[in-house]
This record gives C-alpha cells, sequence and structure tokens, in this order.
C-alpha cells in the first residue's frame, strides 16, 4: 500500500483494488459508499464540534468578554459537554404540528449540507465524487436546505417559524441569484465546471491574483451572498432571536434543534470551502511564479493542511463580520442585494470576460 | 448624473464605515488586554468593588461602639418590601427626661431590592451600603440580621464633634 499525505490516489486505489478482489463489484460499491459515508460523519461530528467552539471564542474576544473557559482549559471541552446536554434533553411533542413534515424537516436541512460536501475537493485524492459539472452541483444541492428550513417553519403551526421561513425563503430566492452570477465570474476565468480542474488551473496562480479586480469583486460578492445563503448574522432574520424568539426552529428540541444547529454551521464550512476552492486555489500550495525554492518550500505543507488553512480563515472573515454588523431589517436586505449586489455583479461579469478576451489575466 | 453620482457615494460611503467597524473588532480580537470580564473566583482576593456597589446594608459603629441611629424610622416608612424594622425603646436620662433610643435595627437581606431609598433618607447618615456581596446561607433564617451590634449607643452630637 503506497501512502502519501501528498497525493492519496495510489491509496484510495489500492483500497478499491483490494475490495474489487474480494468482494462482486456491486458489494465492493456498498462497502466504499459506507466507509465514505462514516468518514464524512465523523468528519461532520469533529468540525461541527469545533466550529461551534471556534464561533464562541472568537466572539468573546471581540466583544471583550474572554468565552467559554470553564469546561476544560480554556474551555475545550464545553461543546462536547453542549452536545451530551442536547442529546438526553425531551424531545417536545408539539400536539398541533404536522407531524410527518415537522419530523422529516431537519433531516432535508441536513441530507442537503451532505450532498453538497460530498463534491468538495479536500486534497489530491480527498474527494469523493468528481462531477464535470461541480459548481453548479454543489450551487443546487446547498440550496435545497432551505425546503428543509420552510417546512420547519409551516409544520410547527406556529407564527414566529412561519415568518422565520418566509423570512428565509425571500432571502434565499435573492441572493442564490448573487452566488451563481458571482460563481460565473470565475467559471468564466477558468472555462470549467469541474472542481478538480479549477484546483488545477490554480497550481501557479490562485484565481484571486490571476483575476485580480473582478475576482476580488466577485469574492466579496460571495463571501455576502454567502453569509446571507446560510441565514448566519448580519443576515440571520430567518431566525432574529429578538425579534421571532429563534424563528424556525422556535418548537425544536434535543437532537432535531441539533441538527439544524450543525447543518448551520456546516453549510458555513462548506460555503468557506467553495470560496477557498474558488478563488483561493483550494488544496493547492501558495506559489509565486518564478521563485522556484520558495515553492518548493511551500510544496512541503500537505495539501489537506492548505486546504482546511484556507477554509479557517474564511470561516474567520464569516465570523468577524458576524460580530461586528448588526442584522438588517428585510427591506434593507433586499435592496442590498437587488440595488447593489446584482447590478455590481452583473458588471462585474462584463469586465471578467473582457479581462478574459483581452488576455488581461496573470 | 446626480443620481448616479448618489448611487456612488452611497456605495463607498456604506463600504468604509462597514471596514470601519471591521477594523474596531477586529482590534479587540487581536488585544486579548481589552478584555473587561473579572474571572471572579480566581481573583477573589484582589477583587475589588466600586464605591457605588450596592451589597448589602450595614450600620456603621465607632471605636465606642457607638453608631448615629436616632430610631426615627423614616427608613422603615420609606422602604418598599418592608425590609427594615427599626424597633425602639423608651429610656429615661438623668435629669428624668424621656428619650426614645434604638433598641434593634432588623434588616431582612432576602426581602431587600436593593434600592437603596433607606440610605437616601436618613438624615443622619447612620446606615450606608457595604461591598459585601456572597451572601449565599445555607439557612434562611440567616438573611435576617441586626445590624446594631450588642450594647451599642447613639453617638452624641457633642462627641461628634
Amino acid at each position: 500500500m503506497a501512502f502519501s499525505i501528498y497525493d492519496l490516489t495510489a491509496f484510495n486505489q489500492s483500497i478499491h483494488e483490494a475490495l474489487v478482489q474480494n468482494l462482486s463489484p456491486f458489494w465492493a460499491l456498498i462497502v466504499e459508499m459506507t466507509i465514505i459515508g462514516l468518514v464524512f460523519l465523523l468528519f461532520y461530528a469533529i468540525v461541527g464540534l469545533f466550529l461551534v467552539y471556534a464561533e464562541r471564542k472568537i466572539c468573546g474576544f471581540i466583544q471583550n468578554r474572554v468565552g467559554p473557559n470553564r469546561v476544560g482549559p480554556y474551555g475545550i471541552f464545553q461543546t462536547i459537554a453542549d452536545f451530551i446536554k442536547l442529546l438526553m434533553k425531551e424531545l417536545i411533542y408539539i400536539k398541533n404540528a404536522d407531524k410527518f413534515l415537522f419530523n422529516l424537516a431537519p433531516f432535508i436541512v441536513i441530507i442537503a449540507s451532505f450532498m453538497a460536501i460530498a463534491a468538495i475537493p479536500f486534497g489530491l485524492g480527498l474527494h469523493a465524487i468528481d462531477f464535470n459539472i461541480g459548481v453548479l452541483y454543489v450551487m443546487a444541492v446547498s440550496s435545497l436546505g432551505v425546503i428543509g428550513i420552510l417546512l420547519a417553519g409551516w409544520s410547527s403551526n406556529n407564527k414566529y417559524s412561519l415568518i422565520g421561513a418566509m423570512r428565509s425563503g425571500a432571502q434565499i430566492v435573492s441572493y442564490e441569484l448573487s452566488i451563481g452570477l458571482s460563481l460565473v465570474t470565475i467559471v468564466i476565468l477558468s472555462g470549467s465546471m469541474q472542481l478538480s480542474t479549477i484546483v488545477e488551473q490554480q497550481r501557479n496562480c490562485w484565481f484571486i491574483f490571476s483575476g485580480h479586480i473582478p475576482a476580488f469583486i466577485a469574492f466579496v460578492i460571495f463571501l455576502i451572498a454567502s453569509t446571507a445563503e446560510t441565514n448566519r448574522g448580519p443576515f440571520d432574520l430567518a431566525e432574529a432571536e429578538s425579534e421571532l424568539t429563534a424563528g424556525f426552529h422556535t418548537e425544536y428540541s434535543g437532537i432535531k434543534f441539533a441538527f439544524f444547529f450543525l447543518a448551520e454551521y456546516m453549510n458555513m464550512f462548506i460555503v468557506a470551502s467553495m470560496a477557498a476552492t474558488l478563488f483561493w486555489g483550494g488544496w493547492m500550495p501558495f506559489h509565486i511564479p518564478g521563485l522556484t525554492s520558495f515553492n518548493h518550500v511551500m510544496d512541503f505543507i500537505p495539501p489537506f493542511f492548505w486546504y482546511m488553512g484556507k477554509t479557517m480563515v474564511v470561516i474567520f472573515l464569516m465570523m468577524w463580520f458576524k460580530w461586528t454588523f448588526p442584522r438588517l431589517r428585510i427591506d434593507q436586505l433586499l435592496k442590498l442585494e437587488w440595488k447593489f449586489l446584482l447590478p455590481i455583479n452583473l458588471f462585474n461579469i462584463v469586465l471578467m470576460a473582457l479581462v478574459v478576451l483581452m488576455g488581461w489575466h496573470l | 448624473m446626480n443620481s448616479i453620482i448618489k448611487y456612488l457615494k452611497d456605495l463607498f460611503g456604506g463600504i468604509k464605515t462597514l471596514l470601519t467597524g471591521m477594523m474596531v473588532t477586529g482590534y479587540y480580537f487581536v488585544h486579548p488586554k481589552e478584555i473587561v470580564t473579572q474571572q471572579y473566583p480566581e481573583n477573589r482576593k484582589t477583587l475589588v468593588m466600586l464605591d457605588r456597589f450596592k451589597g448589602e446594608l450595614v450600620m456603621p459603629h465607632d471605636e465606642n461602639n457607638q453608631h448615629k441611629c436616632t430610631a426615627c424610622s423614616i427608613c422603615e416608612i420609606n422602604c418598599p418590601n418592608g425590609t427594615i424594622e427599626v424597633i425602639s425603646k423608651q429610656t429615661e436620662t438623668e435629669d428624668g427626661k424621656k428619650k426614645k433610643e434604638l433598641d434593634t435595627y432588623i434588616y431582612k437581606l432576602g426581602m431587600c431590592t436593593f434600592c437603596g431609598l433607606c440610605v437616601k433618607v436618613c438624615p443622619q447618615d447612620a446606615i450606608e451600603f457595604s461591598n459585601e456581596f456572597e451572601h449565599a446561607v445555607f439557612d434562611k433564617e440567616k438573611l435576617t440580621k441586626t445590624l446594631n451590634h450588642p450594647g451599642s449607643s447613639l453617638k452624641s452630637k457633642q462627641t461628634a464633634q
């Protein structure tokens, strides 16, 4: 078994061959899918717990507080304690709720984020499924989550839940446009929708440098619109605590609430990793064309760490502005999208097309 | 044309104000010394409360075990919760005059909302708030306190001057 942390393709191939030798092709496929599913489940648990802890610590520091600091050194076991508490909580039975939809909603939300993460390239060979329309696929499945939110709001039979769900619907319909158009900008630059190709094209120079001005504008718009898409502050109208108690998940408790909570953080992780993949080169090390020795030093850091590092930086940016800006009103939210982001975005696509046509990119 | 200039002004002005806010929070993020949270049980030895903090009602006594309370009961009348109970007694001075004197000053901490009206209305400045805030006890009876020390007496005006 050839195991290299820089290229896992051979390692995956050897596992595949070992399975095919011992099992029929159908069962080999089933076993492979089960392994990948378990790996993602474990990944979800670890990343979810870490992100909740990171968010609480970062927001604490930003607001001149210390954040969780009682459970374990620097409070690192706080989220594990919270998770155990959530598991043991009672699932409150809602008398007038639409029971089937009420129980279904959290699963739709979490399945949507599960489907999206499958197409994310974590490293060379660490890529569950490489579609030739990867960008479109991630866009499509990540917006499925709003169906779960709408169902949760509708089936709870609660006015606050319904208002929160409706706001979320209006928000996603608007901001989906901005996300799509900012990704189209990058697709114009790369000429491909396949995520592995997009990463490979950034070997020498990340798209945010090679596409300079239009790529940077697209990155900022993507960051704003994806924050809105994941229902995070300052666009968290769907759950606005001060107005709607907890919005669409008011009536949820225990593990069902934990699903919504986990899905919110994992969606944040997914959009951050999309931003890192499309603009900052995914798992590609930082290369400056011409500086060979510098590029060699950068190559020593394994791709997975590059990928996680970039994603964490994007996540930190999203947390930073979540804890800085106050929540928008629904009219301000729609005004921002339709009067500012959309026209800028359309102009930006034309600019990018011009840059690509004239060969002004690096 | 004017509307386009206004649009661009709006846009860049908005970006500038947003960046100003991000700078402030970013500064706090990289400066952990700015944290204002008191780590209470750890810093119990060095904890300094503010002078204006209303911890619990006390009656200061001087070195001769004398207080300033004349048992006028204004604090008791002003207390919104019936926290204070002033019990007075009649005593006779050497020249045969009858005089009202404080017997027991009962303060029920469990009922106090720390509004401070009693301290504000006291004409003699006989009572004040201390900084003591660790009030937890295992028995409810312990929350009813007698503020005047046993055997204490009224500080006469002459000795005060």
